[in-house]
Order: C-alpha cells, then sequence, then structure tokens
C-alpha cells in the first residue's frame, strides 16, 4: 500500500498537482509500530513566510550557490538555471544574502 | 543430551538453541557465567552470532534495539542494577515492537550491596510492556527462552526470562538439552514485516501527538491480551516436542485443596514440599504457582482457586509503601472474580534469604491463627 | 567545484526546521554524500522533529528514532545485525546533536569508537540543547548565552573538543566540517565512506534561533567561525593532523558581533576570547607539525 502510495505522490509531484496528506480513521488503519509511510512533501511550508526570494534571471550566472545553500532543498535546477518552488520556501534569505551577484530579491509577501 | 548445568549455563545454550543472532550483554554478579559461556560458543563458532562487548547496560539494551530492529534475533542478559539502569530502554522496546528476548536473573537492590535472590528488579519493570516468566528450575529456564522467543516474535512484544540468583543461577541440575533441528522445527528464523531495509526506507518512532500515540498504545495493550493465547499455544507445542508442556501458571496439587500458596521462582519449588509435608500432617494445601507473569493470567489464578478458602500469596519482593507485588496483583484479579476467598500476604527470602518448607508450612499454620489480611506478614523476621 | 555535490535531493522538501536552520543543510548534504544505502540512528535532537511527524519522514533513508543516549550504541546494534545477516555495501550512520554527542551520548561514542564499530557518528554541533529551549552544552562556547547560562552567568568554561577526545581513542578517522563549505563535507564524508571502523565528524551549524541571528545569516556565522579559527577546519586521520588553513584570518570579534548570544561581552572578554582563540589554534598548528614528523620519522 506504502508503494503505490509513494508512485502516486511522486507522479503527482511532478505533474505539479497537491500532495495529500494520510488520513487514519481508526486504530486499524495504523501500522503496529509507529513506521513512516511517507516522506513531508504534502506540508507546503511556504504558508510560514514573510518575504518571497525572487530571482533575476538577467543577472542569474548559473553558479548554483543559491542551490547549494537553500536548507529546504526547495531550489531545482532546470535548463541550468535555478527555480525555487515557492510551495516550499519559508523565506529564510539565506539565498538572497548569498548570491554572488545579488540576483535574488527580498519581496514583501502579500497576506 | 542431559547435561547437569547451572541455570546460567542453561540460558546460554538456549539463547544458543534459539539461534540469537546479536547478543549485547555487559556482565554483573550473578549473570556473568551466561555471557561467558555465550563469548565462547560465538568464538568456537559453535553459535553463528556477533556478540557486542557494550561499555553498560544501558547500551546493551540499545545494541539489541538497533539489532532487532534491523532484523537480527537479538538477546541479553542483566540482573539488578543493570535491569534497572535499562528501564528507559525496556519501554523503548515495547513502543518500537521488538521482539527481544532477555534473560533477568533476580538480585536485590542495593544499596547496601546484595548479590542474592529477590524478586524486587524484574517486578519493578512490570509496568514496561515486556511479557514476564519466572522459572521454576533451570530445565524450564532453557525451555522458557526458546517458547518465548516464538511468542515474542508473534506478538511483536519483548519477553523477560526471569531466573533465581544463585538458587538458579549457580546451581547445577540435569538439563535435558534438545537437539538443534527439533528447535529448528519449532521456531523459525525471525521475519520481521517492517525493518530498517535500504530498500523500503522509513522512519521508526517518529513524533506521534495523542490524537494517534492513544491508539497505538492501544494495540500494544491488545498484544498482550493475545499473548495469553500464544504462551498456552508455544507450551504444547513444546509440549509435544519434547515432553515437557508449560501454560501460564502451573497447579501443584490445587485441585482440591482448602489453602493455596502463590509464588513463583525458585521459591516454588520449595513450596510443593512444603505442600507434601501439610498434606501429610492433614492439611489440604495446594500450590499455584505463577509462571506467565506479564500478560497477568487473573482468569487462569481465579479459576484454579475455585475451592479454596484461604490463599497465601509467598513475596520475594516488597514494593514499599504497599507490599507484596504478586499478592496486589493477585488480590485485585482474584476481587474482581470471587470476593469471598480470604488472601493472605506473606513477605519472605529478601536479599536471597533462604525460606525452608519448614517456614512455608508455618505460613498456612499461621493464617489459622494470627496472619493479617490487611497488613503485610514477614516471614523469619528477626524481630 | 559545484559538480562534486551530487544533484539528487534525497531529504525531502516541507520538513519543519526553522527558517535558515544549519542542521538540515547539514544533513542535506551529508545524506548526499553517504547515498541512498544509508541507515541512519537519530536520538533526541531537532532532528527528532526535523524529520516530520508519523506517519511522515523527509530523510529519505531508513532512520531510527532511539533514545538521547544511544545514537552510538543503536548504531552499533544496527551494524552487527547487518553484519550477521551478510548485508554489506550500507552504510550506518548515527546523527546526533552536540548534546547527544558530547553530554549525555558521550558514554556510547566512547564505547562504540573503543570496540572499532564500524560505524559512521556525526555530530551536527549547533552549540546548545536547541530542541529543547537553547540550554547549554559541554559544546557551548566560552562567553556564550544560553537559556540556562543566561546574561549575568554566560558560560565560561571552553567548548568541549570532542575531535580531540576521539583522537585519544585512536580512531581511524575523525573531522570537523562547516555547512558553510558543503564541497569540503562532502568530500570529507566521500573519504570516510571508504574508511572501515568508526569514523567521527562534527559540523558547524549555526542555529539562527540559539545563536540569535537573523536567519539568512546562517552560511556567513558559518563562515565567520572558520575565518577568525573559532572553528578550525581540520582531520585527524590514524593520528596524522591536515589543517585547512583559512587564506585571510579575521578577529574573532567579527565572529561575535554577528551573534546577540555574545552581545553581553564587554570589550576586555572580546579580547581574551581573541587570545584563547589564537592560543588554541597555535596549539592545533603545534600538534599537525609534530604528528606530521612522526609518520615521515
Amino acid at each position: 500500500m506504502k508503494r503505490r502510495r509513494q508512485k502516486r505522490d511522486k507522479a503527482n509531484y511532478k505533474a505539479g498537482r497537491k500532495i495529500l496528506p494520510i488520513k487514519f480513521k481508526k486504530e486499524s488503519d495504523l501500522p503496529a509500530m509507529a513506521a513512516s509511510l511517507s516522506d513531508m512533501r504534502h506540508n507546503k511550508t511556504g504558508s510560514w513566510r514573510s518575504i518571497k526570494p525572487v530571482i533575476d534571471y538577467t543577472k542569474c550566472i548559473s553558479c548554483m550557490v543559491c542551490w547549494k545553500y537553500c536548507p529546504d532543498a526547495c531550489i531545482f535546477i532546470k535548463n541550468g538555471k535555478p527555480h525555487i518552488e515557492l510551495d516550499y520556501c519559508k523565506g529564510c534569505g539565506i539565498c538572497i544574502e548569498e548570491c554572488p551577484v545579488k540576483a535574488i530579491k527580498a519581496v514583501g509577501e502579500e497576506k | 543430551m542431559k547435561k547437569v548445568i547451572t541455570g546460567n549455563h542453561a540460558v546460554s545454550y538456549a539463547a544458543k538453541l534459539s539461534r540469537a543472532e546479536v547478543i549485547a550483554a555487559y556482565p554483573i554478579t550473578p549473570q556473568t557465567e551466561v555471557v561467558e559461556k555465550l563469548s565462547e560458543l560465538v568464538a568456537s563458532g559453535e553459535l553463528k552470532a556477533n556478540f557486542i562487548n557494550v561499555e553498560s547496560e544501558h547500551s546493551a539494551m540499545a545494541a539489541c534495539i538497533g539489532a532487532s530492529a534491523t532484523g537480527a534475533r537479538a538477546f541479553t542478559a542483566t540482573s539488578s542494577q543493570g535491569l534497572a539502569l535499562m528501564h528507559e530502554l525496556l519501554h523503548w522496546a515495547t513502543g518500537a515492537r521488538l521482539p527481544i528476548v532477555m534473560a533477568n536473573i533476580n538480585r536485590s537492590f542495593g544499596p547496601p550491596w546484595n548479590i542474592w535472590s529477590d524478586q524486587t528488579d524484574s517486578l519493578a519493570q512490570r509496568d514496561t510492556g515486556w511479557m514476564q516468566f519466572y522459572c521454576e528450575n533451570n530445565q524450564e529456564i532453557l525451555d522458557t527462552i526458546i517458547q518465548a522467543y516464538r511468542i515474542s516474535e508473534k506478538v511483536l512484544l519483548p519477553a523477560m526470562v526471569v531466573l533465581d540468583a544463585f538458587y538458579h543461577s549457580h546451581t547445577m541440575e540435569p538439563v535435558d538439552i534438545p537437539d538443534e533441528n527439533s528447535i529448528d522445527s519449532f521456531l523459525a528464523p525471525y521475519n520481521p514485516r517492517y525493518s530498517l531495509d535500504v530498500k523500503r526506507p522509513r522512519a521508526f518512532g517518529g513524533l506521534t501527538t495523542p490524537q494517534w500515540y492513544y491508539e497505538l498504545r492501544y494495540k500494544i495493550e491488545r498484544s498482550m491480551a493475545q499473548a495469553l493465547e500464544e504462551i498456552k499455544k508455544a507450551g504444547a507445542a513444546y509440549g509435544r516436542l519434547t515432553g515437557r508442556t508449560y501454560s501460564l501458571i502451573e497447579k501443584y496439587r490445587a485441585d482440591d485443596a482448602k489453602d493455596i500458596i502463590i509464588a513463583a521462582g525458585a521459591l516454588a519449588e520449595t513450596v510443593k514440599d512444603a505442600v507434601d509435608m501439610l498434606r501429610e500432617n492433614g492439611k489440604k494445601t495446594g500450590l499455584v504457582r505463577i509462571r506467565a507473569f506479564r500478560p497477568f493470567p487473573s482468569e487462569e489464578i481465579a479459576a484454579a482457586l475455585k475451592r479454596a478458602e484461604r490463599v497465601a500469596v509467598i513475596d520475594r519482593n516488597i514494593s514499599f509503601g504497599c507490599g507484596g507485588i504478586f499478592f496486589q496483583e493477585v488480590k485485585s484479579a482474584v476481587f474482581a472474580r470471587r470476593k469471598d476467598t480470604k488472601i493472605y500476604g506473606f513477605i519472605a527470602g529478601l536479599g536471597g534469604r533462604d525460606v525452608s518448607d519448614r517456614e512455608i508450612a508455618d505460613v498456612v499454620y499461621s493464617m489459622d491463627k494470627k496472619a493479617h489480611t490487611e497488613k503485610i506478614n514477614w516471614v523469619g523476621l528477626k524481630r | 567545484m559545484k559538480g562534486l555535490i551530487p544533484k539528487e535531493e534525497i531529504m525531502s522538501p516541507g520538513h519543519v526546521a526553522c527558517q535558515g536552520c544549519g542542521a538540515t543543510l547539514a544533513f542535506r548534504h551529508a545524506i548526499k554524500a553517504l547515498g541512498k544505502d544509508t541507515i541512519v540512528t537519530i536520538p533526541a535532537c531537532c532532528w527528532s522533529v526535523i524529520d516530520g511527524p508519523f506517519p511522515y519522514s523527509a530523510a529519505g533513508v531508513p532512520v531510527f528514532h532511539t533514545a538521547f543516549e544511544t545514537a552510538a550504541s543503536t548504531a552499533s546494534g544496527i551494524r552487527q545485525a547487518l553484519d550477521i545477516k551478510g548485508k554489506s555495501g550500507i552504510t550506518v550512520l548515527a546523527w546526533a546533536g552536540d548534546g547527544g554527542t558530547m553530554d549525555i551520548g558521550l558514554q556510547a561514542l566512547s564505547g562504540a569508537v573503543e570496540r572499532g564499530e564500524d560505524i559512521i557518528y556525526i555530530c551536527y554541533d549547533n552549540e546548545a540543547y536547541m530542541n529543547t529551549g537553547i540550554q547549554r552544552s559541554s559544546s557551548t562556547p566560552s562567553g556564550a548565552w544560553t537559556s540556562t547560562t543566561p546574561r549575568r552567568k554566560y558560560k565560561t568554561k571552553p567548548k568541549k573538543n570532542m575531535v580531540e577526545i576521539l583522537a585519544a581513542h585512536d580512531i581511524p578517522y575523525a573531522a570537523t566540517a562547516n555547512i558553510a563549505f558543503p564541497e569540503d563535507l562532502i568530500k570529507k564524508l566521500r573519504k570516510a565512506k571508504k574508511i572501515t571502523g568508526p569514523r567521527f565528524i562534527q559540523i558547524l551549524a549555526p542555529c539562527p534561533v540559539g545563536w540569535k541571528f537573523p536567519s539568512h545569516l546562517t552560511i556567513k556565522a558559518a563562515k565567520l567561525a572558520f575565518e577568525t579559527c573559532v572553528f578550525p577546519l581540520y582531520e585527524v586521520e590514524n593520528g596524522l593532523y591536515k589543517i585547512t588553513k583559512p587564506s585571510n584570518i579575521k578577529k574573532v570579534g567579527d565572529y561575535l558581533k554577528i551573534q546577540k548570544r555574545f552581545a553581553h561581552l564587554s570589550r576586555p572578554e572580546i579580547l581574551r576570547l581573541q587570545e584563547t582563540t589564537s592560543a588554541s589554534w597555535r596549539r592545533l598548528l603545534e600538534k599537525e607539525e609534530i604528528s606530521g614528523m612522526g609518520q615521515s620519522g
């Protein structure tokens, strides 16, 4: 059952669809011990942030320092450029601080 | 094959026959011969296992937990202070649902230092969720450890097989050691459903809120209840294999007894002699020996007391401020089922003090005279 | 240099670490270096919570949550079990904080190293018991505020030196690492992975909440710790010391001033810290020299 859930989560993730949390309804739904059944991708920590990093691709030199230093592993590389997954970005600001060419700007989040 | 061996060596041979794969133990008197013999068996290749010379009992249990979680059959042995040191991890092993089997040699707590038999150490762990078996002689020790693995791996709860310091551990008795092949037919290799496997990565024991922790604990209690049946089934299957059948309790001349003595461990064997003596003198006495203490066999004990008018529970342990632990548990189990039986609690033999058959017979006579049901009765106290 | 860091993410996003958490970045890169064939024991520490609640896990590899003192002892049991079952090629990693390594977990670690257990032990060092609310540990540096060493009674004793303790155990490999230099961390872990026996790596993982700096300065704090020689980067391999020397050594004050946990220190106190840091640095350089002499002689 966990295999199917993992496969479904991976497919959902790749397609950009919502990943659902696991819902238990009763005692018999639980495994005998507290063993995990999935990863944390259902938890969209993007809601934590108050500032949002925005990459200016005209300045970006593809050094990947932002990707390297993201504690949330929410910057991915596509076509040689970094992209920030706003679903998970907590707005810590490390990428903004560390970008050697100051290509990332902090933009205030709307409420 | 019959050999004259000590209780400690019975433990070692049982672990060998059970094909324990990871043994992590720390020496403590009177357990040392258990681990020494196991080290020899591992070194000679007779037992294919890894022996970890851990630096404390706490680490011994932690290593057993790690090994069991990885899918290996884990074994350890300890006593009093060492068992107490492991306490936190006994709870951990239960919560992690790991079928670890441990031999505990009942030894008293210090201070002052005392290395002799006392049941308080293992009974103090009765809330940890470990199954507990109290053995009467070296044969039972060997047989019970093997059965414990089978029961444990079925209900996914750890098990403690308890023997007495020196009365068992260092006393030689004839023991029939079954051959490896017949035990292999009784005990299949350990094959857990959930384990640490890089092909199926899982986290075990992650933070669980009150929302589901309660249900996980319910599952543990359900498994404990299931264990009552499994203990009987395993004991019967073992009987078919070796001719020695075991169950939750043992009754000795109890069916028509007016006075029943309840005891556990080495003490119970002496009670058998006392029962014979009393019967010769016209007192219809019997013994109900508690073998499985956790899960507590309330139904079986209550049923065994059916014709008894008086019950004397002899505890070689004490829970200060309350009384003997077997006494408390028997009282609550019996109260729910037969209110008219008079139950007396006796404390005897703490710190390894010898309890003779004569003294046990006097226990029964004292119920005629001045024994209390509401207060602790101390046997052989030098007042 | 970026080619050295594997692209595939093993740790998943969505974990519950604080913004700018150093400990998370440490795990992200450590597990990249060690790969998916790794079993991790995590004692009580920030990562017990970061990994996520039941039934989820962010780590991406098998994790066994264990009691506080038992990272090394549980890892020993896991290794022995894998061995007796004939399963090879799996790394056993004990991933603990500084509390679970240097204080309550010290006995188990010392025992495992003395026995020569084939495990990698990584201590991610945020210099206090952060998970329970920033209480002091033996890894808290001299001068720092913590909730149990408040301003007036700030910790005066120096940081416990775990690498030296384990070097005295004749450990095959012990090293320090820093999240500001993930390539270096990955190189050290790849080297450690090839060695059999106990290996220890202490990764400096600054904590914005406990060290009291804004979350975007995590890497800057880590870099300054290296550049001021407060947290030197070095390896001890079979007794041979190898130090990575900063090209430009900065003043300790530069490191202290960005963290409010040092804000109460007076100028003389900061000067004293500079003295002790410089003295430790010199002693470390001497050790490198002496250990090198032993090898070539």
